[in-house]
Order: C-alpha cells, then structure tokens, then sequence
C-alpha cells in the first residue's frame, strides 16, 4: 500500500492516532458482527437460560421458510424497480440539465436538496399523498376507475414504496450523472454532429457508452440503496405489510429481531445480508481499481 | 450545445419542469397540509392551497408538541437533532482525520491490518446487525444518552478513505521542509496538513452533517427517553397514533420543520455538497 517515500520515525504515535477509529470500529462493528456470525449457530432457550450450538440449523430453517423465501423475491422486485426507475428518470433530467446553458444552475438546485430528506420522512409525504382516505393521489385514480388502497392491495403497497423509494434517490443519481456528462468530451459530440448524426442517435452512440462506468457505479449504489437505506420508508408507510407485500429483507431483520424476539434466525438473516453486502463492495471497488488503471 | 434545435430545446425544459413538480410537488402539499385547521381535512381529500393557520400549527408543535402521542415540544427534538449530527460529523472528520493521517505518514507493524479494520466497516450497515449492536451499548449502559447515539455510528470508512486520499497528493518536499524546519510530526499535522484540508473538511461536514440528522433505526433503538428523542424519529410517532387518523396539520408542520435544516444546508451550501458527495462516493 502507498505511503509517502519520507515519513516519521515515531513508533508510538501512529497507534495512538489510529485508536479512537479502531476502538469505535471493533467495540460497535467488528464485535457485532462476530456476535452476529456466532448467534446465527445457536438456538436460545425460550426463557434465555442457555444456549445449544446447532451447526446450520437456523439457515436451513431460514432457506426452508416461505415468509423469508417471499421477502427475498419481495426484496428482488423492489431493488430492481428502484434502480431502474430512479436511474432512468435521473439520466434524462441529467441530461436535460446538460443540454440547457443559462438556467442550469437553478434546476440543478431545484432538483438536488432530496438528498437531505431523511428516508422515514420521505415515507410519511407519499404516505399522505397516496392516503386512501384524504390523499389526492387516490383521488384522481378514482377518476380513472382505479380503487387505491395500498392498506389492503399488495400490489398497490410495493408500487407505493417503489415510488417513494425512487423519488428521494433521483437527486444522488442526477448529481452523478450531470458530473458524468461533463466529463464526456464535447469535440466528439461536435465531429458526430458534423458526419450528420441527430441529436439521439448521438446520445446512443457516443454519450450513452462513454457513460458506462457512472451507470456501472450507480447502478450497485442503487442496488445498495434499496436493499439497506429504505427501512425507514418502509416503516412510515406499510410496515411491511399488508401479508407480507413489502417485508423487504432489512426490515425483516428488524421485526424478526426486535418484535418477533427470534434472535437466532434474525442473526442468520443479518449474517445473510452482510454477505450481500460484501458482494456488493467488492464488486464495486474491483470495478473502481480497474478503472483507475485506464 | 453543438446545434440549434427549438423543438428539443422547449422538451427539454418541458422535461425538467415535470421534474422539478415532481420532486417538489410532494413537499408543497406537505407544506399547504401544515397551514390548514384540523377540520378542513374532514372533507375528504386534502386542501390545495394554504389555509390561514401557518403560525398557529408551528407555533404550537414547536412550543407545546402533542402529548397525546407522547412527543416532546419540537424544539427539544430539534436541538437533539441538530446536536447529534454536529457530534457525528465533528466526530467521523477528526478521528478519519486521525487515522488517515497515521496510515498515510508513518510506517509501522500492522499498518495494513489497520486500513482493513476501517475498510470492514463499509461492509457492516447498522440494519444489518442491529440487534448485536444494541446489546453492546445496552451492556456498556450507553441506553438514552449522546454517547450512545452517536459514538456506534461514528467509524468512517469513506472519510478515512477521503483524507487518505487527499494526503497522498500533498508533496513530500512540504513534509521534508517542515521536517528541516524542525517540525515534529502534530506540529506538521496542526500547521500544515489541517490549513490544507480545510475545504475538503468543509465538504464532508455537510455530508455527515445530513447522514447525522436523517438517522432513524439507530435512535429509534436507543432512545426510550423522549429527552432524547430525535425530530425524524419522533415525526413518526405523532404519525403512528393508534386511534385513527393522525392530526395531519400538525404532523405536517412537524415534517416541515424537520426537513427544513438539512434541506437549507444543501441549497446554500450547493458547491460544498456537491464535492463532498462526488468525492467521497468514489
């Protein structure tokens, strides 16, 4: 790893710098995290008293159970419909943004500031937008014919959260793209332009590619996003419910855990997600070194 | 702009109106919602326009609060807030500052032990491993206090990673000079490396500012107290009552109030945000 070709002799005084970091880390992550690995093995008696150690007992359990096998597939559908709608309406406003001169800089400001509406109260404004009794959204789908009830559909639940998780993510996926388009250079848009190309075949065939590696980073981002950062939509406005709809995995996890107080499966699961998370990170930081090389 | 093309000019800005009224739209009928009395939610759907009763609502979810629903007056919850996330931005940036600068300018056993303890941490969300978190700061007595809502949540992967980065291209000739000056390695710290880290600081402060203040899992977990009580956390009790309806006016002025800070950071610290977003995340 890098360091800088002079450095201090002290042998002490890293140590002493790198403490408190450390100290937070093992105390309240890496510890954790081993509690987490160890429980998932063990079963705890109903009145706490001992615990057996049962080898894969609770991830067979887990595998075998069709509420979590639903709340994967729950998990699947949600994650994608997010990444693909938050990514595609961010990259044709990015790229709206970027065709526009003089007023840029005031849409950008119009459009960015969700990123600071914390997730649970994102969740409470379209909860009180699509609220069956005095929302206007169901109001004008009553019009259409369409009777919204997401305390009763499922289908209605998930498409609830789906928007609301996608609309507080379109903000972080434009910033990322604008800054991408900006880096794309403008003489090849302009000699495509001079051999005849129209403004969207252009866009397919030269912005579009050139994009790839912020559509590659945001697009594991997106997928982390949905899958960890939206318990609190979730809660604010379904609960993972109605039977199950929108049990997602994370929110899963904190049922199971904190209400349904079955810690070993809850551990299992936890051990599961941070297998899904390490995935993701490394997927992402392989894809950024290889990027660094070019 | 290479061409000139009216048609796909006005789509264009057709296309970023929509989506600014989409993005704002859900804010604005938050806001009318938070002006109007309680009983103009009766009629079955929700009024479009502000009502007369803007002051009154604020007034008193800010001073008063609803104790039906067990929430403290807002500002309580507010300051919570505000203190929290200063504490976890203050405290991510220095101890990242700290280690950072240890990894990047000395050489010693374990150094690379130490870079991938801090790395692990990208992989450990909070929602991951809740309920074993909960019980270490239960077990260390950290239950209703400051401490134990901010120090689990402040170990910083992308900080140190950012602050490591940025020091990797500050000159060696800077460090040799100091060094013939006759600068020990905190003076060196203190008078060069922290002056020539300001903006990045600046950056990340906003962003740890707005993870700090949108926290909801953790200080839902460790807050039974509601002098502790968070304002995005408590917004969802006074939303969650059991009987019925909530009293949308208020619940609104409340989400109002607690979107207003973080939001106002991002609007006029625009640039700042922008850097340390882009920077960070790479």
């Amino acid at each position: 790893m890098q360091t800088k070709r002079t450095i201090f002799p002290n042998k002490l005084l890293p140590y002493l710098l790198l403490a408190p970091q450390l100290a937070v880390t093992l105390i309240f992550f890496i510890w954790p995290a081993v509690q987490a690995v160890k429980s998932s093995f063990e079963r705890e008696d109903p009145f706490g008293f001992k615990t057996t150690f049962i080898w894969f007992d609770n991830y067979k359990r887990l595998f075998a159970d069709p509420t979590y096998l639903n709340s994967v597939g729950k998990t699947a559908v949600f994650a994608v419909s997010v990444t693909l709608l938050a990514m595609s309406v961010s990259l044709l406003l990015a790229v709206s943004v970027n065709r526009v001169l003089r007023t840029n800089r005031l849409y950008t400001t119009l459009l960015v500031w969700p990123y600071a509406v914390a997730p649970v109260v994102v969740g409470i404004l379209w909860w009180f937008m699509f609220n069956p009794s005095i929302g206007i959204a169901p109001y004008l789908l009553r019009g259409l014919g369409i009777n919204w009830n997401h305390r009763i559909d499922g289908s209605h639940a998930m498409l609830l959260v789906i928007i609301a998780a996608s609309w507080k993510q379109i903000s972080y996926n434009f910033l990322f793209f604008v800054a991408g388009l900006q880096s794309v250079p403008q003489s090849l848009t302009e000699a495509a332009a001079i051999d005849g190309a129209g403004p969207f075949k252009r866009f397919w065939t030269i912005v579009f590619p050139l994009l790839s590696p912020t559509t590659f980073f945001l697009l594991i981002v997106n997928i982390n996003y949905a899958m960890f950062d939206t318990f609190g939509i979730i809660d604010a406005t379904t609960s993972g419910g109605p039977a199950q709809a929108t049990n997602i995995l994370v929110y899963k996890v904190y049922a199971d855990g904190f209400l349904g107080l079955n810690i070993g499966s809850s551990a299992a699961q936890s051990v599961v997600l941070m297998l899904i998370v390490i995935a993701l990170t490394a997927i992402q930081f392989r894809y950024i070194e290889r990027r660094v090389q070019y | 702009m290479v061409e000139n093309r009216p048609f796909l000019s006005f789509l264009t800005h057709l296309v970023l109106i929509v989506g600014v009224v989409i993005v704002v739209f859900p804010v604005y009928l938050a806001f009318v919602a938070s002006t109007h009395g309680n009983g103009d939610f009766l009629s079955g759907l929700v009024p479009l326009l502000p009502g007369p009763n803007l002051i009154e609502n604020y007034r008193l979810m800010l001073t008063e609060g609803i104790s039906t629903a067990g929430a403290p007056p807002l500002w309580i919850m507010l300051g919570n807030s505000l203190v929290i996330a200063i504490i976890i931005a203050v405290g991510k940036i220095a101890i990242s500052l700290l280690s950072a600068y240890a990894i990047v300018f000395f050489k010693f056993p374990f150094r690379l032990l130490a870079f991938w303890i801090i790395f692990i941490t990208l992989m450990l969300p909070v929602e991951v491993r809740i309920i074993p978190t909960f019980k270490v700061v239960a077990d260390l007595g950290l239950l209703n206090s400051y401490v134990g809502l901010t120090l689990p949540l402040i170990a910083s992967a992308t900080a140190t990673f950012l602050f490591r980065q940025f020091f990797l291209t500050i000159p060696d000739e800077l460090m040799e000079a100091a060094r013939v000056d006759g600068a020990g390695p905190l003076k060196f710290f203190r008078d060069i490396l922290l002056p020539l880290s300001r903006t990045n600081i600046a950056a990340l402060f906003v962003i740890l500012f707005i993870y700090g203040w949108v926290q909801y899992l953790w200080p839902l977990l460790v807050t039974t107290d509601s002098r502790y009580y968070t304002v995005v956390m408590g917004i969802k009790r006074l939303a969650a009552t059991a009987d019925g309806e909530p009293q949308w006016h208020l619940v609104m002025a409340a989400v109002m109030l607690a979107m207003l800070p973080p939001v106002l950071v991002v609007i006029f610290m625009q640039r700042l945000f922008v850097k340390g977003l882009v920077e960070t995340e790479k």
